[in-house]
């Protein structure tokens, strides 16, 4: 993403001094997503919310053997059957919400991210191994709780393996855009956790963590669906019972993805 | 110091308001390559407004900055390349090390230093493993010091350098600083130590609300000062008060209760004062003959010492 702005090379430009620094775009880039990954890894708070806790929901609640009961209102499902696309969706939006908000807020609080616009490298950098990395873990935990349901509950596997991953790319997205959008606004790291957690309990409840969407009343599904974690719960529901999610919840991730990436663009402040 | 060649750091009309006020108006100065230049003032004076136009952080509404011929707004990507920064109220990740964050930086330009020797100089080698988070306030400053010269840069803009330091690391910081001039860098350092300014730099702006009240060495600085001479001593008997105060270039005469005089003015003042003592056949005892300090200078130039 930051592509665009480093490599901007004036027409007046050495040649030998263009490809100095074109080489020196990645490395630097690279050193970035390091660094931040290392960063990543000695925060125990976001580890345990993105990589343990929704897997570890998983494992619990399969434990509680009414889970594992069929349920009539659930299409012959079983309890457990319904929790596996929360758990999925559970990591991606406390990495959005919980893990992300606060440590941008901060970046730019703390004045790190203006002290890097000193340098060769943008800011935007920070900013793209921040997404990349939470996105990227919190795809891990999602095929993690993938595992668990399959192995230790009996829980098949997404029949419809290609709808499956496009709606959890799509649900990452959103995630992260939600989660810049609260960092864009948001002038603290205080208050960025306040905003994160005021969004964080509605998503969580959109995408089902206390009552699977499918369990719901009609006129609150319908609203729900138009939710961005509603639609997404439901699009990874039809994917793994084999059917292509259809284009209306695909739709509503897409369009709640375009909104938040624009608003959150548009709002972001460096400094 | 006369300059042949164009200023590397030129600000010309360098105006900046927020809020419909003017922090900084109708700044000119330029920095010859190779030189420490110093911008001294007052808190709120719009030093540190008008170092962040020439890092290129802040916009001017008005006025031309060129830093090695390059505009710090337009051209920022190409000045990043060869411009080091310290800036006040900016840290970096809490949960770095000092290491990391040095290796990190060091990877942001094409032809970085080694950070090593850097990191013993400025005393942090027992510090490598430790957090950003966990440092002292003037091991954070001296880090940042380390990140502002870290990528070997030609312009190295300095702003509060010493601040948090105790006196034995700000004479290191200083030398570093020399030396690092020395291998041909220029520095733009902002200060409001009077000492620092005179130790190090070559010339000097003292800015008072938004304005160059004077821009000259330290020592024609100093020798403007209205006071620039201070004489003090303690006669064996009665001198007439209004005879020393007509005394050629006498800026202040103060008498004190246990009988010590002390007298600012200038060299004809010190000659003058010993004839007209000679003639009264009276002795100076306990004289002191001192000059004035960029402090006395400073106080005169920006009006801060009336009250």
């Amino acid at each position: 993403m930051s592509t665009a702005t480093t490599d901007t090379t004036p027409t007046d430009t050495t040649p030998t001094a263009v490809s100095a620094r074109a080489a020196q775009g990645p490395r630097a880039r690279s050193a970035v997503l390091r660094s931040e990954f290392r960063l990543f890894r000695r925060e125990p708070g976001a580890l345990f919310g993105v990589l343990v806790f929704p897997p570890g929901l998983l494992a619990i609640l399969g434990s509680v053997p009414a889970f594992r009961d069929t349920d009539p209102d659930l299409g012959g499902l079983r309890l457990i059957d319904a929790y596996v696309p929360v758990t999925v969706l559970l990591p991606m939006i406390v990495a959005g919400l919980q893990a992300m908000p606060p440590v941008l807020a901060g970046y730019r609080e703390r004045g790190i991210l203006r002290r890097m616009s000193t340098t060769p490298v943008r800011p935007s950098a920070l900013l793209g191994a921040q997404m990349g990395i939470n996105g990227a873990a919190a795809f891990c935990s999602a095929l993690i709780s993938l595992a668990v349901g399959r192995l230790a509950f009996d829980v098949t596997l997404p029949r419809q393996a290609v709808g499956y991953l496009l709606a959890l790319v799509l649900t990452v997205v959103v995630a992260l855009s939600l989660g810049a959008l609260v960092s864009a606004r948001a002038r603290t790291s205080k208050i960025a956790n306040a905003i994160g957690s005021a969004v964080f309990f509605p998503s969580m409840f959109c995408a089902g963590v206390w009552l699977p969407v499918q369990s719901m009343p009609t006129t609150l599904a319908d609203i729900v669906q138009c939710t961005p974690f509603g639609a997404a719960a439901q699009a990874l529901s039809q994917a793994a019972a084999g059917d292509w999610p259809a284009w209306s919840h695909l739709g509503v991730l897409a369009a709640w993805a375009v909104v938040l990436t624009g608003a959150a663009a548009r709002w972001f402040r460096w400094e | 110091m006369t300059t042949t060649t164009a200023p590397l750091i030129e600000v010309d009309g360098l105006r900046k308001a927020y809020a419909g006020r003017a922090v900084v108006d109708e700044v000119s100065f330029g920095v010859a390559e190779g030189e420490i230049f110093g911008i001294l003032g007052p808190n709120g004076a719009g030093k540190t407004t008008t170092v962040e136009c020439v890092e290129g952080l802040r916009k001017p509404d008005a006025g031309r900055v060129r830093v090695a011929g390059l505009d710090p707004v337009r051209d920022h990507a190409r000045l990043t390349g060869l411009l080091g920064a310290q800036l006040q109220e900016s840290e970096v990740q809490p949960k770095l090390t000092v290491k990391e964050a040095l290796e990190l930086y060091s990877a942001f330009y094409p032809d970085p230093l080694d950070w090593r020797p850097l990191a013993e100089r400025l005393r942090l080698e027992d510090k490598l493993g430790t957090r950003f988070a966990k440092l002292s306030g003037g091991q954070k400053q001296r880090l940042f010091i380390a990140l502002a010269l870290v990528g070997n840069p030609r312009v190295v803009v300095l702003d509060e350098l010493t601040t948090g330091l105790d006196p034995r690391a700000r004479r290191d910081t200083w030398q570093l600083i020399e030396d690092v001039r020395d291998s041909g860098v220029t520095v733009l350092l902002v200060t409001h130590f009077m000492e620092e300014a005179q130790r190090l730099c070559d010339r000097i702006a003292v800015i008072d609300q938004g304005r160059i009240a004077a821009l000259d060495t330290p020592a024609g600085l100093i020798s403007r000062a209205a006071g620039a001479t201070v004489v003090t001593f303690v006669p064996s008997g009665p001198v007439d008060e209004r005879e020393l105060a007509e005394l050629p270039g006498v800026a202040s005469v103060e008498h004190r209760a246990d009988g010590r005089i002390t007298l600012t003015g200038g060299d004809e003042t010190v000659d003058a004062l010993l004839t007209l003592l000679a003639r009264h056949h009276v002795t100076a005892h306990q004289l002191r003959v001192s000059d004035a300090t960029l402090d006395d200078a400073f106080l005169d130039l920006t009006g801060a010492g009336q009250s």
